[in-house]
């Protein structure tokens, strides 16, 4: 009889820092104490805290040990799994002291991170098996499928979704239900539903997360999207560099082929469904919805241009349906729990929770799920832990590439749909990238520009040349060249670049530049004009120079220099020629006396 | 798949497996495992408790686990019921036998077995 678990998190996180090895360790240690009738390991999804990996949970107790490595495996089995005594210096606690005390035990529940979190979405990941399709039955998968194939007509799941109030968890925000009645009215002899899992902006994981971690129940709301929309085929669109979710899909797919879960005549209602995996290249563009068909089609992938719809001619000529991964993963919950279990979370048109990729200058990196209309504040400060070294949080990015920032200003800001798109930004997909003091703001509009650059697919005029032009601006305005005339120029070009281009990715991408320029201008205007970068980021603008009152002569830096660009004899104060430096900084870093200052 | 019947099967089989990830915990059952408490022969008692919970399927309720030595080494295996409003009760050398009557009578039936508290050593 097992007694105890061990749950080690098999994410893209965790696998890359070592629970492979973790899993067959504690495997060896279990079973040479003699415990393997008592303990099992169970290899799972993400657990969100990937900055703290690899993580291991021991079962019925909840302990959470962060970053355990393989020499840790012994004292854990020998310690905890046989006596029963807890590895503390191994457990992972943001958790004052005081409420410490009055617990009795701490569990993962327990924590800050944790504690403010509501997982719809990701209520499995990190819980069961991702491999087992008996665990996720266990965990009422698949019951959703049942009712609706059993007890409800196409129409009233349609209803269910719409009362729900969910919408599209990909960026755009579209009422899902709505989506769904959409191809439903449509009649074809072949309809399909398609699963958009290409996610490509810098920062996200979250739909990896999702598939890697709970696979199954992609494939269950699947089923239900294709039940209620008259669609007997699936395809789920992957990128290829997602391999672990690729496999995982797959295996899921087979088991539940094998248990008739998909295939021909459903839980003998008459409905037939068959899911199919494939796989993408890796470029940005084929995340948009037309272009994300098209190369399923086995085309290059380029946008086309809507109206059509999906819904009424989308893929292979069909009416169509495509969701977001993260869409997909609530629908089996609404199914079973009822629209009002949904409805009930979030704020008054944004229901529900959604998943974020807490990245970039924050102490936990990794994924958290919170309640519709949580504060940037909460999410940062207290989920996320603040910021690394004492720094001052300036700005997060929100919808990556696509998106916008928000400034400490707005920290308060309840985050959903509507409050970030009338702020300038958007949900995007839920890539939230957090940026402190050092962050210079025309840098980081300069680095999503990059991205999208590189990733337009060239089919339209506006969206390849006219970001390349902005790109070039950008540039200019960071190497210390740029006027006054060329932020009017940029602004311009922004809005032309919005206005005219084809799909999303050219309509959207020059956010970032909007955004920071509107809530950071005189960082522009510093570059500029000053021809200074205020966060010390832009190497063309910077000088970096000796303090002689606080040089004391002792050579360090005039050593470390790559470039020979420091002089200056033993004892006496140094200098550096401007015109040699590179400033690299390395002399900055060596300094002890911090005579060293870039401005 | 052609029925939830089946489904519901399937469920049911699994669900042990994972209950003990979502084991709500109202009652904890807390078993002595250091090495007194293992010497003294705790581990068919706690092996005794995570069964006989599960078989009279109260795996959802009660959370079988252990701790380390709690100081009262001649008493071992010493085995506490934590449950919330309630005083802890603590149960001193402890058999596979006793174990079972406890979940038969305390856990399942909530009275407490006095005579094999340590109150009445």
């Amino acid at each position: 009889m097992i007694r105890s678990q061990v749950l080690i998190c098999g994410g893209t996180g965790c696998t890359s820092s070592g629970s492979k090895a973790l899993i067959k360790e504690f495997e060896d240690r279990i079973a040479e104490n003699g415990l393997a009738d008592e303990v099992k390991v169970v290899r799972t999804g993400c657990f969100g805290l990937c900055a703290l990996g690899p993580v291991v949970i021991v079962y019925p107790d909840g302990t959470f040990y962060s970053r355990v490595q393989k020499d840790d495996v012994q004292e854990i089995v020998s310690e905890h799994l046989l006596k029963g005594r807890i590895v503390e210096r191994l457990v992972y606690s943001d958790i004052d002291e005081k409420v410490k005390e009055e617990l009795q035990h701490v569990s993962l529940n327990d924590t800050t991170f944790y504690k403010a979190q509501k997982r719809v979405a990701l209520r499995n990941c990190g819980v069961i098996n991702p491999e087992s399709i008996d665990e996720y039955i266990a965990m009422d998968g698949y019951a959703a499928l049942g009712k609706a194939l059993t007890e409800m007509t196409p129409d009233e799941v349609i209803q269910v979704i719409k009362d729900s109030g969910l919408r599209g968890r990909g960026g755009g925000g579209f009422p899902t239900g709505l989506k769904w009645s959409f191809t439903a009215k449509n009649q074809a002899d072949q309809k399909y539903v398609v699963c958009n899992a290409d996610e490509g902006d810098p920062g996200a994981f979250m739909d990896r997360s999702v598939l890697e971690g709970d696979p199954h129940c992609i494939v269950e709301a699947m089923a239900i999207c294709g039940y209620a929309t008259g669609a007997s085929e699936g395809y789920i669109y992957v990128r290829a560099e997602y391999p672990i979710a690729v496999q995982r899909l797959k295996k899921a797919i087979e088991d539940a082929r094998a248990y008739g879960l998909l295939g021909k005549n459903i839980f003998d209602s008459g409905f037939d469904f068959d899911l199919f995996v494939r796989l993408g290249a890796g470029a940005f563009v084929c995340g948009e919805e037309t272009a994300l068909m098209t190369s399923i089609e086995g085309n290059r992938g380029e946008p086309r241009p809507r109206p059509p719809y999906p819904a009424v001619k989308g893929l292979f000529g069909k009416p169509t349906t495509e969701n977001n991964v993260e869409t997909f993963a609530n629908v089996p919950q609404i199914i079973l729990k009822g629209a009002e279990f949904f409805n009930s979370m979030g704020t008054e048109k944004s229901k529900g929770t959604k998943v974020f990729a807490l990245g970039g200058k924050i102490h936990n990196t990794g994924l958290v799920e919170v309640p519709m209309g949580t504060t940037l504040r909460e999410i940062v400060e207290v989920i996320g832990g603040g910021i690394p070294g004492g720094k001052k949080f300036k700005a997060a990015q929100t919808g990556g590439p696509s998106g916008g920032c928000i400034p400490a200003s707005m920290l308060d800001i309840e985050i959903d749909y509507d409050n970030l798109v009338s702020q300038g930004a958007m949900m995007g997909s839920g890539g939230l990238i957090v940026m402190d003091e050092d962050t210079c703001m025309v840098d980081i509009a300069k680095f999503f520009l990059a991205f999208t650059v590189d990733e337009s697919c060239g089919k339209c005029t506006p969206c390849r040349i006219g970001t390349r032009r902005l790109y070039e601006i950008l540039e200019k305005i960071t190497s210390g060249n740029g006027t006054l005339e060329d932020l009017d120029k940029m602004e311009k070009l922004c809005y032309y670049i919005k206005e005219n281009s084809l799909c999303g990715l050219g309509q959207t991408a020059p956010n970032p530049v909007l955004s920071t320029y509107k809530r950071f201008r005189e960082e522009y205007i510093a570059h500029v004009v000053d021809k200074k970068c205020p966060a010390g980021v832009c190497k063309k603008l910077l000088t970096i120079s000796i303090d002689g009152e606080k040089c004391k002569g002792c050579t360090a830096c005039a050593r470390v220099c790559p470039v020979g660009a420091i002089s200056g004899s033993v004892k006496n104060p140094h200098w550096i020629d401007p015109a040699k430096c590179i400033k690299c900084g390395a002399c900055m870093e060596k300094c002890k006396f911090g005579a060293i200052s870039k401005k | 798949m052609k029925s939830l019947a089946e489904l519901a099967a399937i469920k049911e089989k699994m669900q042990s497996r994972v209950v003990l990830r979502e084991g709500s915990g109202e009652i904890r059952v807390v078993v002595g495992m250091a090495t007194c408490g293992i010497a003294a022969g705790a581990r068919p008692v706690l092996n005794a408790f995570v069964e006989e919970v599960s078989k009279a399927g109260l795996s959802g309720k009660v959370m079988v686990t252990q701790t380390g030595c709690i100081g009262i080494c001649q008493y071992e295996p010493v085995v506490e019921v934590f449950e919330a409003g309630k005083d802890k009760v603590t149960y001193v050398k402890m058999t596979a036998e006793k174990a079972k009557e406890v979940v038969e009578k305390h856990l399942k039936g909530g009275r407490v077995i006095e005579e094999y508290t340590i109150s009445n050593v």
